[in-house]
Formats: C-alpha cells, sequence, structure tokens
C-alpha cells in the first residue's frame, strides 16, 4: 500500500511533463474543479446576505490601503536586504563581539512572534527614542524582522561558495576584498535570489501585522470597513486578492530562478 | 628556474605534511614530483605556489629568498601560474572572464588590452571558440585547458600544477597532457604533481621522490626512472607501473 503510494512520486530528476499537453490541460482543470467544488460547498453551507454595494462605496478606501501596503513593503524590503548584508558580514566576521550580536540578533528574532516584535517596538523602543510615527516605526519593525531571516539567507549564500574558489583566488593573487567583490558574492546572489523571492512573499503578508498599531495599510482597511458595514466577506475576500496580486507573481518569478541557478566549477 | 628548499616542514593538526623537507636544484626546466598519495608532494607544490605557509624552513627560488609573510606571499603567488587537479574555475565567469580578472583586477591592465591577451591565450589552447562559454558548458579536458590557459596569461615565471589530470577520463587526459608538452616546447617552466609517470619520464628533466614528508631521492628523469637508487623508488616505480 505504501509501496502504491510512493510510485505516484516522482524519482530524481525524472521529468514532470505528462504524456501530453492536453493531458496535462485536464489534470490543471480538474485540480481547478475540486478546489472550487469545495470552495462552493463551503460557502453554500454559510448562511449569508451578500452586500456587493459595500466595496464599491468603501472601494477608496481598500485602494489606499493597498498602496500603502505595497509602499510599507519596498520599504522593508530594501531595508532588510541592507540589514541582512550587514549582518551576515558581522556573522562571519572575525570579531568574536560582532558575530555574537550578530547571532543573537538573528535568533532572538527568528525566535520571538512578530505580533510581540512590533507591540515591544512600537510601545517601548520607539517611546524611548522618541519616534512619534508610527509608519517609521512599522517599517523598522518589520524590516528589522525580516532581516534576521535575510541574514541568514546571505550567510547560506556566502557559505555556499566552497573553499577550492577562495583558494584560486589567492592563487591568482586577489585581495580578500577583490574576492569577496568579484568571486564570492556574484556566486553566492545567485544562490539567494530564490530563496529571497520567498522571504518577500513572506514580508508582504507579515506586514498585514501592522494593522495591530493602527498602521492603515490594506488590512487595517479591511477592518474599518468591516466595523462600519458589518458586511466582512465582501471584504475580506478582495482582500485575500489583495495580496494574492502582489505574492502570485514573485512566487511564479521564483520557480523560474530555481531551475536557472544551477552550475558547476 | 633555480629553487632550494632548506628543511621545510608543515604540520596540519597532528599531522606532519612536511618534515623538514630539502631539495635543491640549480637549472631545471621541468621538474615532476612523484610519490605515494598523502606523501606531502602537493603540499610542497602549495609551499611553492605560496598558498601555505610553512611551520619552519625557507625557501628560495631564482636566487631569492620567499618571505612567508602574507603580503611578499601575495606578491609571489601573482608572479606564478597555478593549475589545480580540480581545474577550480570560477563558475560565474565565461572562459573569456576567468582569464581577464587576474589582468584586470590583479595586474591592473585595461578591459580591452586584457581582453586582447587573454583571447590570444585561449587562441594557443585552442579555445577561442568556446570564449564565451560557462565552464558548466565546457568538457573537463577543455575546462583544464581554460584552468592552464588563466595561470598562463598573466606571463608567470613558472606553472605549478597538481595533479592536472587527476579529474579526467584518458581521453580528456591525454588532451591536456599534449597541451603541458606544447607549453614545455614553447620554453615555460613548470613543476608538476603527477601519477602519470610515462609522462613524467618523457617531459621531466628532474624528478623527485616525496614519501611521508620527505625526499626519497632525485635526479634527472632519465637516469631516476631507470636506475633508481633507493629500494623505495624502485618499489613504488614498480607497483604503479605493473598494470
Amino acid at each position: 500500500m505504501v509501496n502504491r503510494l510512493f510510485n505516484l512520486i516522482r524519482v530524481g530528476d525524472e521529468p514532470s511533463a505528462p504524456r501530453s499537453r492536453l493531458l496535462e490541460l485536464a489534470h490543471c482543470l480538474l485540480a481547478l474543479a475540486l478546489l472550487s467544488g469545495g470552495f462552493t460547498y463551503a460557502f453554500s453551507q454559510f448562511d449569508y446576505q451578500w452586500n456587493w454595494r459595500v466595496l464599491a462605496e468603501y472601494q477608496p478606501l481598500l485602494w489606499r490601503g493597498w498602496w500603502t501596503t505595497v509602499a510599507l513593503s519596498l520599504a522593508a524590503l530594501c531595508l532588510s536586504v541592507l540589514i541582512g548584508m550587514v549582518v551576515a558580514l558581522a556573522l562571519l566576521s572575525r570579531l568574536p563581539v560582532l558575530r555574537y550580536l550578530a547571532r543573537i540578533y538573528v535568533e532572538m528574532v527568528r525566535g520571538t512572534p512578530l505580533l510581540v516584535q512590533i507591540l515591544i517596538c512600537f510601545y517601548v523602543f520607539a517611546n524611548a527614542v522618541g519616534i512619534q510615527d508610527r509608519y517609521l516605526v512599522g517599517i523598522m519593525t518589520l524590516s528589522l524582522f525580516s532581516g534576521a531571516y535575510v541574514t541568514e539567507i546571505f550567510r547560506a549564500g556566502m557559505e555556499s561558495v566552497g573553499r577550492s574558489q577562495w583558494e584560486s583566488a589567492r592563487a591568482i593573487g586577489l585581495t580578500p576584498a577583490q574576492t569577496y567583490r568579484y568571486v564570492v558574492f556574484p556566486q553566492a546572489l545567485r544562490q539567494t535570489l530564490p530563496p529571497l523571492a520567498g522571504q518577500f512573499v513572506s514580508l508582504i503578508k507579515d506586514s498585514s501585522l501592522l494593522s495591530y498599531i493602527s498602521i492603515r495599510e490594506l488590512t487595517f482597511a479591511a477592518q474599518s470597513v468591516t466595523s462600519l458595514t458589518y458586511s466582512s466577506l465582501e471584504v475580506y475576500l478582495p482582500l485575500a486578492l489583495g495580496y494574492l496580486v502582489l505574492t502570485l507573481p514573485i512566487s511564479l518569478w521564483t520557480q523560474a530562478l530555481e531551475r536557472r541557478v544551477h552550475f558547476h566549477t | 628556474m633555480q629553487l632550494r628548499v632548506d628543511k621545510i616542514t608543515k604540520r596540519f593538526g597532528a599531522q606532519l605534511a612536511l618534515n623538514e623537507i630539502s631539495l635543491g636544484l640549480d637549472h631545471c626546466r621541468t621538474l615532476a614530483l612523484i610519490g605515494p598519495s598523502g606523501g606531502g608532494k602537493s603540499t610542497l607544490l602549495r609551499v611553492l605556489a605560496g598558498l601555505e605557509y610553512p611551520d619552519s624552513g625557507t625557501l628560495e627560488i631564482d636566487r631569492q629568498e620567499i618571505s612567508f609573510r602574507e603580503e611578499a606571499l601575495n606578491r609571489h603567488r601573482r608572479s606564478v601560474g597555478v593549475v589545480f587537479q580540480a581545474f577550480n574555475l570560477f563558475p560565474h565567469l565565461t572562459a573569456l572572464g576567468n582569464l581577464t580578472l587576474p589582468l584586470e583586477k590583479v595586474q591592473g591592465i585595461s578591459r580591452e588590452e586584457a581582453d586582447a591577451r587573454a583571447r590570444a591565450v585561449l587562441g594557443q589552447v585552442k579555445l577561442l571558440e568556446h570564449a564565451n562559454k560557462r565552464p558548466a558548458e565546457l568538457s573537463g579536458g577543455q575546462r583544464q585547458r581554460v584552468a592552464i590557459a588563466r595561470a598562463l596569461v598573466i606571463r608567470p615565471r613558472f606553472l605549478l600544477l597538481d595533479e592536472p589530470t587527476s579529474a579526467l577520463d584518458p581521453e580528456m587526459t591525454a588532451e591536456v597532457l599534449d597541451m603541458i608538452k606544447d607549453l614545455r616546447e614553447q620554453d615555460h617552466d613548470f613543476v608538476l604533481v603527477t601519477h602519470e609517470m610515462g609522462f613524467a619520464r618523457q617531459v621531466a628533466d628532474q624528478v623527485a621522490v616525496i614519501a611521508e614528508g620527505r625526499l626519497v631521492e632525485s635526479g634527472p628523469a632519465e637516469a631516476l626512472f631507470a636506475n633508481p637508487a633507493e629500494a623505495f623508488t624502485r618499489r613504488f616505480l614498480a607497483r604503479i607501473l605493473r598494470y
């Protein structure tokens, strides 16, 4: 029985394409039909008065929220890459104090919930240093959170560049700085792009938690509309769609990247 | 080249890779280092390449003592060409890019000139048509030829080849050995670590047998292969030439 099940799983790099394009299309449609069947059943069991006029009426508010989400995510994305680079280098530093600082930062951030970090940053740290702008606090918290994951991605990328590469760089007389610049970084970048793109998908979704400190991003806008109109699904479904149009292209791009990154010395 | 290795010792942890090894050659075009695996010949080659810091001893090349401080060693590395067993090309660069990187970044040569010089050397190793391919698109023999071209393009004082054919199948081995023979005829000096005894006998004028971190014996290739002085060398050659 178990053996039978495993027969359905591909082995190694056996090609995934079934016999013909037509058959592939049929499988795809079947998958969609199964899923939409499930959804239709769930929604039909749900006794609900649809009121789509709400959406038309509050559309501007939702759009503004969507753009805020895009802007917050973009800003946090750039900052987290910057943080990731600096902290990854600190992790590889010769100075133990830098390594410990970096390691503690990464483990603290990865080991605690983002919501807790947002609340602590907003109510304690931002208050202590006198930052009033909640958007700034939001972007910084999100960047620090995402930066810890980006750090690990960069570290893994740099460590994936083998000893033999350092050796040939040394043999041709490159200095350590030149070796990083011309040999390690270009190769590490290729290794890190797919996981980095995946991290950005998470970042976009995680930005929804900023609604807890009243940042008017997409989720906050949706919550405002439901509390004003008492209609929830007409808002939550577009809400999901609003995130999906941002994350899905990145996800597809990631998959394309993953197919391209492999090469040998 | 002139070479004087004097009582060089190199440890890796508890393991003694080179044990006060000494070797003097006043004039040598091609030196082959042979001996059993793990005997220290690759480590000696890496010391000559400036890639290892010996624990003690001195090294003199062309009547100049090599200082084992990083700065001086880096200057030394820039003057010699090294070829590794596993090619060690830069996978993100094309064949041409692998050659121009040391020229542009280490020697500070302009892009146009580096490009012209790299193309000339690629032509010499008959790989000009593959100049814009990445290592992954080349065969093993072609990769090793690019690696040799990368070592040559800097116009080194001499070449150091560390088992350049050990990772290749027989056909590609012949391709690379032919090329090394050509280099010898073009008056390039080199030191070669190899397990190809027939080849060592053909191209080397001096041979050093190294085992357990020490020099067993050294001498002119023809004489050493025909009539080894040491029983160890006789046994080693008999073992390796049996098949």
